[in-house]
Protein backbone atom coordinates (compact mmCIF):
# COMPACT_ATOMS: atom_id res chain seq x y z
CA UNK A 1 0.00 0.00 0.00
CA UNK A 2 2.96 2.16 0.82
CA UNK A 3 3.68 2.85 -2.88
CA UNK A 4 0.20 3.66 -3.70
CA UNK A 5 0.16 6.34 -1.03
CA UNK A 6 3.34 8.26 -2.68
CA UNK A 7 2.05 8.27 -5.96
CA UNK A 8 -0.95 10.06 -4.70
CA UNK A 9 0.72 12.12 -2.39
CA UNK A 10 3.49 12.86 -5.84
CA UNK A 11 0.17 13.86 -7.33
CA UNK A 12 -1.16 15.68 -5.07
CA UNK A 13 2.36 17.66 -4.66
CA UNK A 14 2.54 18.60 -8.40
CA UNK A 15 -0.72 19.94 -8.31
CA UNK A 16 -0.15 22.35 -5.57
CA UNK A 17 3.11 23.94 -7.31
CA UNK A 18 0.66 23.83 -10.19
CA UNK A 19 -2.10 26.10 -8.62
CA UNK A 20 1.01 28.16 -6.43
CA UNK A 21 3.47 28.72 -8.73
CA UNK A 22 2.27 27.77 -12.38
CA UNK A 23 4.83 25.81 -12.90
CA UNK A 24 3.06 22.41 -14.86
CA UNK A 25 4.92 19.15 -14.21
CA UNK A 26 1.82 17.31 -13.64
CA UNK A 27 2.23 15.05 -17.34
CA UNK A 28 6.12 14.64 -16.67
CA UNK A 29 6.82 10.78 -16.90
CA UNK A 30 5.89 9.50 -13.44
CA UNK A 31 8.41 6.88 -12.53
CA UNK A 32 11.49 9.38 -12.84
CA UNK A 33 9.58 12.23 -11.00
CA UNK A 34 8.53 10.40 -8.33
CA UNK A 35 12.15 8.70 -7.85
CA UNK A 36 13.90 12.70 -7.62
CA UNK A 37 10.84 13.49 -5.38
CA UNK A 38 11.76 11.11 -2.79
CA UNK A 39 15.24 12.15 -3.07
CA UNK A 40 14.23 15.73 -2.71
CA UNK A 41 12.07 14.31 0.66
CA UNK A 42 14.92 12.98 1.78
CA UNK A 43 17.28 16.28 1.11
CA UNK A 44 14.60 18.55 3.06
CA UNK A 45 14.54 16.16 6.18
CA UNK A 46 10.68 15.33 5.26
CA UNK A 47 8.84 12.17 6.58
CA UNK A 48 6.46 11.89 3.84
CA UNK A 49 5.83 13.71 0.08
CA UNK A 50 2.64 15.29 2.20
CA UNK A 51 5.01 16.96 4.62
CA UNK A 52 7.28 18.60 1.73
CA UNK A 53 4.44 20.26 0.02
CA UNK A 54 3.72 21.67 3.45
CA UNK A 55 7.13 23.03 3.19
CA UNK A 56 6.98 24.40 -0.42
CA UNK A 57 3.62 26.11 -0.57
CA UNK A 58 4.60 28.27 2.36
CA UNK A 59 7.56 29.20 1.21
CA UNK A 60 8.85 30.03 -2.25
CA UNK A 61 12.53 29.64 -1.50
CA UNK A 62 11.97 26.39 -1.38
CA UNK A 63 10.66 25.58 -5.03
CA UNK A 64 13.59 27.45 -5.95
CA UNK A 65 15.83 24.59 -4.94
CA UNK A 66 13.24 22.00 -5.41
CA UNK A 67 13.78 23.04 -9.30
CA UNK A 68 16.93 20.95 -9.03
CA UNK A 69 14.94 18.29 -8.31
CA UNK A 70 12.00 18.53 -10.59
CA UNK A 71 14.26 18.87 -13.60
CA UNK A 72 17.41 17.21 -14.64
CA UNK A 73 20.53 19.39 -15.90
CA UNK A 74 22.82 17.38 -17.08
CA UNK A 75 24.70 18.33 -20.11
CA UNK A 76 28.23 18.65 -22.52
CA UNK A 77 29.36 20.63 -25.19
CA UNK A 78 28.82 18.51 -28.49
CA UNK A 79 27.27 15.90 -26.05
CA UNK A 80 26.81 12.99 -28.97
CA UNK A 81 29.33 14.30 -31.45
CA UNK A 82 27.88 12.22 -34.29
CA UNK A 83 24.67 14.27 -33.90
CA UNK A 84 26.39 17.33 -34.55
CA UNK A 85 28.79 15.69 -37.27
CA UNK A 86 25.44 14.95 -38.97
CA UNK A 87 24.13 18.31 -38.61
CA UNK A 88 27.42 19.84 -39.57
CA UNK A 89 27.58 16.89 -42.71
CA UNK A 90 23.61 17.01 -43.57
CA UNK A 91 21.93 19.78 -42.15
CA UNK A 92 24.00 22.80 -43.00
CA UNK A 93 23.92 22.45 -46.94
CA UNK A 94 20.42 23.00 -46.57
CA UNK A 95 20.62 25.89 -44.14
CA UNK A 96 23.29 27.41 -46.53
CA UNK A 97 20.02 27.98 -49.16
CA UNK A 98 18.50 30.51 -46.52
CA UNK A 99 19.59 34.17 -46.22
CA UNK A 100 18.46 34.45 -42.65
CA UNK A 101 18.12 31.62 -40.43
CA UNK A 102 15.93 30.91 -36.71
CA UNK A 103 17.14 27.95 -34.81
CA UNK A 104 15.98 27.25 -31.01
CA UNK A 105 17.45 25.21 -28.68
CA UNK A 106 14.48 24.22 -26.51
CA UNK A 107 15.51 22.79 -22.87
CA UNK A 108 19.03 24.66 -23.27
CA UNK A 109 20.38 23.79 -19.46
CA UNK A 110 22.99 25.27 -18.57
CA UNK A 111 23.52 26.54 -22.28
CA UNK A 112 26.70 24.01 -23.73
CA UNK A 113 23.66 23.23 -26.66
CA UNK A 114 23.77 26.19 -28.00
CA UNK A 115 27.39 27.10 -27.34
CA UNK A 116 28.35 24.27 -29.40
CA UNK A 117 25.56 25.01 -32.10
CA UNK A 118 27.27 29.09 -32.04
CA UNK A 119 30.77 27.00 -32.62
CA UNK A 120 29.65 24.72 -35.04
CA UNK A 121 27.38 27.67 -36.88
CA UNK A 122 30.38 29.86 -36.60
CA UNK A 123 32.94 27.47 -38.25
CA UNK A 124 30.41 27.17 -41.32
CA UNK A 125 29.98 30.88 -41.57
CA UNK A 126 26.43 30.57 -41.14
CA UNK A 127 26.97 32.52 -37.36
CA UNK A 128 26.20 36.11 -38.65
CA UNK A 129 22.54 35.06 -40.41
CA UNK A 130 21.24 33.23 -37.48
CA UNK A 131 19.64 34.23 -34.20
CA UNK A 132 19.76 31.42 -31.62
CA UNK A 133 16.80 31.00 -29.33
CA UNK A 134 17.89 29.21 -26.22
CA UNK A 135 14.97 28.42 -23.75
CA UNK A 136 14.25 26.37 -20.59
CA UNK A 137 12.50 26.91 -17.51
CA UNK A 138 15.02 26.42 -15.07
CA UNK A 139 15.58 30.23 -14.44
CA UNK A 140 19.01 29.29 -12.31
CA UNK A 141 19.93 27.28 -15.58
CA UNK A 142 19.18 29.98 -17.73
CA UNK A 143 21.36 32.32 -15.91
CA UNK A 144 24.47 30.21 -15.75
CA UNK A 145 23.54 29.70 -19.87
CA UNK A 146 24.31 33.16 -19.64
CA UNK A 147 27.12 33.38 -17.77
CA UNK A 148 28.87 30.64 -20.05
CA UNK A 149 31.33 29.48 -17.36
CA UNK A 150 32.08 26.53 -17.10
CA UNK A 151 34.72 23.76 -14.84
CA UNK A 152 38.13 23.61 -16.56
CA UNK A 153 38.24 19.70 -15.71
CA UNK A 154 34.89 19.33 -18.14
CA UNK A 155 36.96 20.97 -21.31
CA UNK A 156 39.09 17.60 -22.20
CA UNK A 157 35.69 15.98 -22.67
CA UNK A 158 34.33 19.01 -24.67
CA UNK A 159 37.64 19.21 -27.09
CA UNK A 160 37.37 15.77 -27.59
CA UNK A 161 33.53 16.08 -28.29
CA UNK A 162 33.81 19.06 -30.66
CA UNK A 163 36.62 17.22 -32.37
CA UNK A 164 34.56 14.14 -33.02
CA UNK A 165 31.65 16.28 -34.71
CA UNK A 166 34.70 16.95 -37.25
CA UNK A 167 35.29 20.49 -35.91
CA UNK A 168 37.38 23.04 -38.07
CA UNK A 169 38.56 25.09 -35.51
CA UNK A 170 40.39 24.37 -31.73
CA UNK A 171 37.65 24.85 -28.74
CA UNK A 172 39.87 26.49 -27.01
CA UNK A 173 40.22 29.82 -29.48
CA UNK A 174 36.35 30.21 -28.05
CA UNK A 175 37.04 30.70 -24.19
CA UNK A 176 39.84 31.76 -21.84
CA UNK A 177 40.83 29.99 -18.60
CA UNK A 178 41.61 31.39 -15.48
CA UNK A 179 41.29 29.77 -11.66
CA UNK A 180 39.74 26.42 -12.71
CA UNK A 181 37.11 28.04 -15.12
CA UNK A 182 36.40 28.54 -18.73
CA UNK A 183 34.60 31.43 -19.64
CA UNK A 184 33.26 31.26 -23.22
CA UNK A 185 33.77 34.18 -25.28
CA UNK A 186 30.85 37.13 -25.49
CA UNK A 187 30.62 37.53 -28.75
CA UNK A 188 29.48 33.94 -29.09
CA UNK A 189 26.73 35.29 -26.95
CA UNK A 190 26.24 38.20 -29.65
CA UNK A 191 23.58 35.94 -31.70
CA UNK A 192 21.95 33.89 -28.34
CA UNK A 193 18.63 35.05 -26.88
CA UNK A 194 18.36 33.19 -23.88
CA UNK A 195 14.23 32.80 -22.02
CA UNK A 196 12.11 31.37 -19.56
CA UNK A 197 9.77 29.29 -21.98
CA UNK A 198 8.07 26.31 -21.18
CA UNK A 199 7.20 23.47 -23.73
CA UNK A 200 4.04 22.49 -21.49
CA UNK A 201 2.44 26.19 -20.90
CA UNK A 202 4.04 28.44 -23.21
CA UNK A 203 2.63 28.94 -27.55
CA UNK A 204 5.23 29.13 -30.50
CA UNK A 205 7.27 32.51 -30.64
CA UNK A 206 8.83 32.70 -33.91
CA UNK A 207 9.25 30.55 -36.91
CA UNK A 208 12.08 28.49 -37.36
CA UNK A 209 14.16 26.75 -39.88
CA UNK A 210 16.04 24.18 -36.86
CA UNK A 211 14.76 23.15 -33.67
CA UNK A 212 17.17 20.99 -31.43
CA UNK A 213 15.46 19.62 -28.14
CA UNK A 214 17.63 16.80 -26.92
CA UNK A 215 16.92 14.75 -23.32
CA UNK A 216 14.10 17.16 -22.60
CA UNK A 217 11.21 15.00 -23.90
CA UNK A 218 11.95 12.07 -22.15
CA UNK A 219 11.11 14.01 -18.70
CA UNK A 220 7.27 14.15 -20.22
CA UNK A 221 4.45 11.88 -20.53
CA UNK A 222 3.38 11.13 -24.26
CA UNK A 223 0.45 13.47 -23.90
CA UNK A 224 2.98 16.30 -23.24
CA UNK A 225 5.39 15.09 -25.69
CA UNK A 226 2.87 15.11 -28.69
CA UNK A 227 1.97 18.77 -26.96
CA UNK A 228 6.20 19.88 -27.71
CA UNK A 229 6.70 18.08 -30.44
CA UNK A 230 3.57 19.77 -32.06
CA UNK A 231 4.69 23.49 -31.14
CA UNK A 232 8.16 22.42 -33.06
CA UNK A 233 6.02 21.55 -35.69
CA UNK A 234 3.89 24.70 -35.30
CA UNK A 235 7.49 26.41 -35.33
CA UNK A 236 9.03 25.21 -38.15
CA UNK A 237 9.19 26.39 -41.52
CA UNK A 238 8.35 23.48 -44.58
CA UNK A 239 11.21 21.07 -44.97
CA UNK A 240 12.76 22.40 -41.25
CA UNK A 241 14.61 20.40 -39.19
CA UNK A 242 14.07 18.75 -35.70
CA UNK A 243 16.63 17.25 -34.01
CA UNK A 244 16.10 14.82 -31.04
CA UNK A 245 17.99 13.47 -28.16
CA UNK A 246 20.04 10.10 -28.77
CA UNK A 247 17.61 7.47 -27.73
CA UNK A 248 14.66 9.75 -28.78
CA UNK A 249 12.64 8.80 -31.32
CA UNK A 250 9.05 10.34 -33.21
CA UNK A 251 7.60 6.89 -33.74
CA UNK A 252 5.30 6.45 -30.46
CA UNK A 253 4.43 10.09 -31.65
CA UNK A 254 0.87 11.02 -32.66
CA UNK A 255 3.19 13.45 -35.18
CA UNK A 256 5.19 10.94 -36.45
CA UNK A 257 3.19 11.56 -40.00
CA UNK A 258 4.02 15.16 -40.03
CA UNK A 259 7.63 14.44 -40.09
CA UNK A 260 10.10 12.38 -42.36
CA UNK A 261 13.21 10.89 -41.32
CA UNK A 262 16.65 12.47 -41.95
CA UNK A 263 19.12 10.89 -40.28
CA UNK A 264 18.18 8.24 -38.50
CA UNK A 265 20.66 7.19 -36.12
CA UNK A 266 21.24 10.68 -35.23
CA UNK A 267 17.61 11.43 -34.34
CA UNK A 268 16.68 13.76 -37.48
CA UNK A 269 13.87 14.68 -39.11
CA UNK A 270 12.67 17.04 -41.63
CA UNK A 271 8.90 18.68 -41.52
CA UNK A 272 7.09 17.42 -44.92
CA UNK A 273 5.65 20.05 -46.60
CA UNK A 274 1.92 20.99 -45.22
CA UNK A 275 -0.61 20.02 -47.50
CA UNK B 1 -4.45 -3.79 -3.96
CA UNK B 2 -7.12 -3.20 -5.97
CA UNK B 3 -5.47 -0.88 -8.94
CA UNK B 4 -1.67 -1.00 -8.02
CA UNK B 5 -0.73 -3.24 -10.88
CA UNK B 6 -2.76 -2.11 -13.58
CA UNK B 7 -1.68 -4.28 -16.01
CA UNK B 8 -1.60 -7.55 -14.11
CA UNK B 9 -1.50 -10.21 -16.11
CA UNK B 10 1.91 -9.55 -18.10
CA UNK B 11 4.88 -10.57 -17.24
CA UNK B 12 8.01 -9.46 -17.47
CA UNK B 13 12.28 -10.45 -16.09
CA UNK B 14 14.65 -7.91 -15.19
CA UNK B 15 18.65 -8.65 -15.22
CA UNK B 16 21.47 -6.36 -13.53
CA UNK B 17 24.77 -7.36 -14.11
CA UNK B 18 28.13 -5.86 -13.94
CA UNK B 19 31.89 -6.82 -14.17
CA UNK B 20 31.84 -10.49 -15.84
CA UNK B 21 28.02 -9.71 -16.99
CA UNK B 22 28.69 -10.37 -20.68
CA UNK B 23 29.92 -13.55 -20.19
CA UNK B 24 26.87 -14.12 -17.30
CA UNK B 25 24.50 -12.95 -19.91
CA UNK B 26 25.58 -15.14 -22.75
CA UNK B 27 24.75 -17.86 -20.55
CA UNK B 28 20.84 -16.93 -20.01
CA UNK B 29 19.73 -14.89 -22.83
CA UNK B 30 20.46 -17.12 -26.21
CA UNK B 31 18.21 -19.56 -24.45
CA UNK B 32 15.07 -18.09 -23.97
CA UNK B 33 12.98 -18.76 -26.35
CA UNK B 34 11.78 -16.24 -29.39
CA UNK B 35 8.16 -15.23 -28.16
CA UNK B 36 9.40 -15.49 -24.36
CA UNK B 37 8.15 -12.50 -21.88
CA UNK B 38 10.15 -9.03 -21.96
CA UNK B 39 13.53 -8.95 -20.88
CA UNK B 40 14.95 -5.82 -19.60
CA UNK B 41 18.43 -5.92 -19.03
CA UNK B 42 20.80 -3.04 -16.95
CA UNK B 43 24.49 -3.75 -17.85
CA UNK B 44 27.56 -1.42 -16.02
CA UNK B 45 29.65 -0.60 -19.00
CA UNK B 46 31.94 2.63 -19.09
CA UNK B 47 30.69 5.86 -19.98
CA UNK B 48 30.83 7.12 -23.23
CA UNK B 49 31.42 3.71 -24.68
CA UNK B 50 28.90 3.56 -28.05
CA UNK B 51 27.06 0.42 -27.24
CA UNK B 52 27.21 -3.09 -28.81
CA UNK B 53 26.04 -4.85 -26.51
CA UNK B 54 22.90 -4.82 -27.95
CA UNK B 55 23.86 -5.81 -31.76
CA UNK B 56 25.97 -8.32 -30.01
CA UNK B 57 23.41 -10.24 -28.35
CA UNK B 58 21.05 -9.77 -31.63
CA UNK B 59 23.15 -12.56 -33.29
CA UNK B 60 22.94 -14.96 -30.74
CA UNK B 61 19.73 -14.65 -29.39
CA UNK B 62 16.43 -16.08 -30.68
CA UNK B 63 14.03 -12.93 -29.09
CA UNK B 64 15.13 -9.75 -30.92
CA UNK B 65 17.15 -7.39 -29.27
CA UNK B 66 17.13 -3.56 -29.25
CA UNK B 67 18.94 -0.79 -27.11
CA UNK B 68 15.67 0.67 -25.71
CA UNK B 69 14.37 4.03 -27.01
CA UNK B 70 12.30 6.69 -25.02
CA UNK B 71 8.57 5.57 -24.13
CA UNK B 72 8.89 2.14 -26.13
CA UNK B 73 6.17 -0.15 -24.60
CA UNK B 74 7.46 -3.25 -23.32
CA UNK B 75 6.18 -6.36 -25.85
CA UNK B 76 6.78 -9.83 -25.50
CA UNK B 77 9.48 -11.30 -27.01
CA UNK B 78 12.29 -8.76 -26.87
CA UNK B 79 14.74 -7.62 -24.88
CA UNK B 80 15.22 -4.25 -24.40
CA UNK B 81 19.37 -3.10 -22.94
CA UNK B 82 19.80 0.40 -20.87
CA UNK B 83 20.92 2.55 -23.59
CA UNK B 84 24.90 3.90 -21.95
CA UNK B 85 24.21 6.76 -19.58
CA UNK B 86 21.21 6.61 -19.54
CA UNK B 87 18.97 4.94 -16.56
CA UNK B 88 16.19 2.66 -17.88
CA UNK B 89 12.89 3.15 -15.77
CA UNK B 90 9.48 1.40 -16.25
CA UNK B 91 5.87 3.62 -16.34
CA UNK B 92 2.81 2.13 -15.13
CA UNK B 93 1.68 1.30 -18.01
CA UNK B 94 4.78 -1.06 -19.22
CA UNK B 95 6.38 1.39 -21.33
CA UNK B 96 10.10 2.49 -20.85
CA UNK B 97 11.17 5.92 -20.28
CA UNK B 98 14.47 6.85 -19.81
CA UNK B 99 16.65 9.71 -17.49
CA UNK B 100 20.02 11.38 -17.38
CA UNK B 101 19.69 12.13 -13.71
CA UNK B 102 22.30 11.26 -11.31
CA UNK B 103 24.34 7.97 -11.41
CA UNK B 104 23.28 5.58 -8.07
CA UNK B 105 26.26 3.69 -7.07
CA UNK B 106 28.76 5.78 -9.34
CA UNK B 107 26.21 3.71 -12.12
CA UNK B 108 24.21 5.10 -15.02
CA UNK B 109 22.20 3.27 -16.07
CA UNK B 110 21.41 1.42 -12.40
CA UNK B 111 20.23 -1.66 -11.83
CA UNK B 112 18.28 -0.37 -8.48
CA UNK B 113 16.63 1.88 -11.05
CA UNK B 114 15.41 -0.53 -13.40
CA UNK B 115 13.98 -3.00 -10.72
CA UNK B 116 12.64 -0.69 -8.06
CA UNK B 117 10.41 1.15 -11.63
CA UNK B 118 9.48 -2.36 -12.62
CA UNK B 119 8.83 -3.56 -9.35
CA UNK B 120 6.25 -0.67 -8.84
CA UNK B 121 4.50 -1.93 -12.45
CA UNK B 122 4.80 -5.71 -12.54
CA UNK B 123 3.96 -6.35 -8.85
CA UNK B 124 4.35 -10.56 -8.76
CA UNK B 125 4.13 -10.49 -12.30
CA UNK B 126 8.15 -9.60 -12.33
CA UNK B 127 11.31 -11.76 -12.00
CA UNK B 128 14.47 -9.79 -11.17
CA UNK B 129 17.99 -11.71 -11.23
CA UNK B 130 21.59 -9.95 -10.13
CA UNK B 131 24.15 -11.74 -11.92
CA UNK B 132 27.70 -11.20 -11.82
CA UNK B 133 29.55 -7.82 -10.27
CA UNK B 134 31.98 -6.02 -8.31
CA UNK B 135 29.68 -3.68 -6.52
CA UNK B 136 26.40 -3.09 -4.86
CA UNK B 137 24.04 -2.15 -7.16
CA UNK B 138 21.00 -3.87 -7.68
CA UNK B 139 20.61 -5.62 -3.97
CA UNK B 140 18.20 -2.91 -2.97
CA UNK B 141 16.46 -3.32 -6.31
CA UNK B 142 16.08 -6.84 -5.85
CA UNK B 143 14.37 -6.13 -2.27
CA UNK B 144 12.13 -4.01 -4.17
CA UNK B 145 11.24 -7.07 -6.62
CA UNK B 146 10.15 -9.26 -3.61
CA UNK B 147 8.81 -6.83 -1.53
CA UNK B 148 5.94 -6.73 -4.63
CA UNK B 149 5.43 -10.40 -4.62
CA UNK B 150 7.94 -10.98 -7.36
CA UNK B 151 10.69 -13.53 -7.63
CA UNK B 152 13.98 -13.05 -7.18
CA UNK B 153 17.41 -15.29 -8.47
CA UNK B 154 20.70 -14.66 -7.92
CA UNK B 155 24.01 -16.17 -9.51
CA UNK B 156 25.45 -18.08 -7.26
CA UNK B 157 28.75 -15.97 -5.60
CA UNK B 158 30.67 -19.34 -6.26
CA UNK B 159 32.25 -19.27 -9.68
CA UNK B 160 30.95 -15.63 -11.00
CA UNK B 161 33.58 -13.46 -12.11
CA UNK B 162 32.95 -11.22 -9.28
CA UNK B 163 31.52 -11.76 -6.37
CA UNK B 164 30.27 -8.59 -4.26
CA UNK B 165 27.06 -8.04 -6.55
CA UNK B 166 25.62 -11.23 -5.62
CA UNK B 167 26.53 -11.49 -2.56
CA UNK B 168 25.09 -8.14 -1.66
CA UNK B 169 22.06 -9.48 -3.43
CA UNK B 170 21.71 -12.72 -1.09
CA UNK B 171 22.27 -10.33 2.45
CA UNK B 172 19.43 -8.07 1.24
CA UNK B 173 16.99 -11.09 -0.10
CA UNK B 174 18.01 -14.20 1.63
CA UNK B 175 14.46 -15.56 0.40
CA UNK B 176 16.25 -15.20 -3.36
CA UNK B 177 16.83 -18.16 -5.36
CA UNK B 178 20.58 -18.77 -5.62
CA UNK B 179 21.36 -20.73 -8.62
CA UNK B 180 24.41 -21.65 -10.60
CA UNK B 181 24.62 -19.50 -13.81
CA UNK B 182 24.15 -22.62 -16.31
CA UNK B 183 20.60 -23.19 -14.42
CA UNK B 184 19.04 -19.92 -14.30
CA UNK B 185 17.79 -19.83 -18.01
CA UNK B 186 16.31 -23.42 -17.53
CA UNK B 187 14.61 -21.90 -14.15
CA UNK B 188 13.58 -19.23 -16.60
CA UNK B 189 12.22 -21.29 -19.21
CA UNK B 190 10.84 -24.22 -16.65
CA UNK B 191 12.77 -26.57 -17.65
CA UNK B 192 14.62 -26.89 -14.11
CA UNK B 193 14.96 -30.44 -13.15
C1 LIG C 1 18.89 16.97 -19.34
S1 LIG C 1 18.65 18.68 -19.73
C2 LIG C 1 19.02 18.71 -21.46
C3 LIG C 1 20.11 19.67 -21.83
C4 LIG C 1 20.54 19.66 -23.30
N1 LIG C 1 19.43 19.86 -24.19
C5 LIG C 1 21.30 18.40 -23.64
O1 LIG C 1 20.75 17.48 -24.24
O2 LIG C 1 22.47 18.31 -23.28
C6 LIG C 1 16.87 18.87 -19.66
C7 LIG C 1 16.40 20.31 -19.61
O3 LIG C 1 14.99 20.40 -19.89
C8 LIG C 1 14.47 21.47 -19.13
N2 LIG C 1 13.02 21.38 -19.07
C9 LIG C 1 12.26 20.58 -18.27
N3 LIG C 1 10.96 20.84 -18.45
C10 LIG C 1 10.88 21.81 -19.40
C11 LIG C 1 9.79 22.51 -20.01
N4 LIG C 1 8.53 22.24 -19.66
N5 LIG C 1 10.05 23.43 -20.95
C12 LIG C 1 11.34 23.71 -21.29
N6 LIG C 1 12.41 23.09 -20.75
C13 LIG C 1 12.18 22.15 -19.81
C14 LIG C 1 15.18 21.30 -17.82
O4 LIG C 1 15.10 22.46 -17.02
C15 LIG C 1 16.59 20.95 -18.25
O5 LIG C 1 17.36 22.12 -18.39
Amino acid sequence: MHNKIEDIEVRLLLEAIHLKYHYDFRGYAMASIKRRLIQARDRFGCRTISMLQDLVLHDESILMELMGYLTVQVSELFRDPAYFKAIRETVVPHLKTYPSLKVWIAGCSTGEEVYSFAILFREEGLEDRTIFYATDINQDSLRKAEAGVYGLDRMRLFTENHRLSGGKSSLSDYYTAAYGAATFDKSLRKRIVFSDHSLVTDAVFAETQLVSCRNVLIYFNKDLQNRAIGLFRDSLSNRGFLGLGAKETLRFSSHVDGFAEFARDERLYQKREEA
Amino acid sequence: MDGRYPLKGSRAVVIGASAGGLQALSAILPHLPEDYDPVLVCIHLPPHKNSVVAELFADKCRMSVVEADDKAPIEAGTIYFAPPDYHLLVEQDHSLSLSNEAPVYFSRPSIDVLFETAAEAYGEDLTGIVLSGANEDGAAGLRAVIDAGGRGLIQMPKGAYARLMPESAIAACPEARVLPLEQIAAELTGDAS
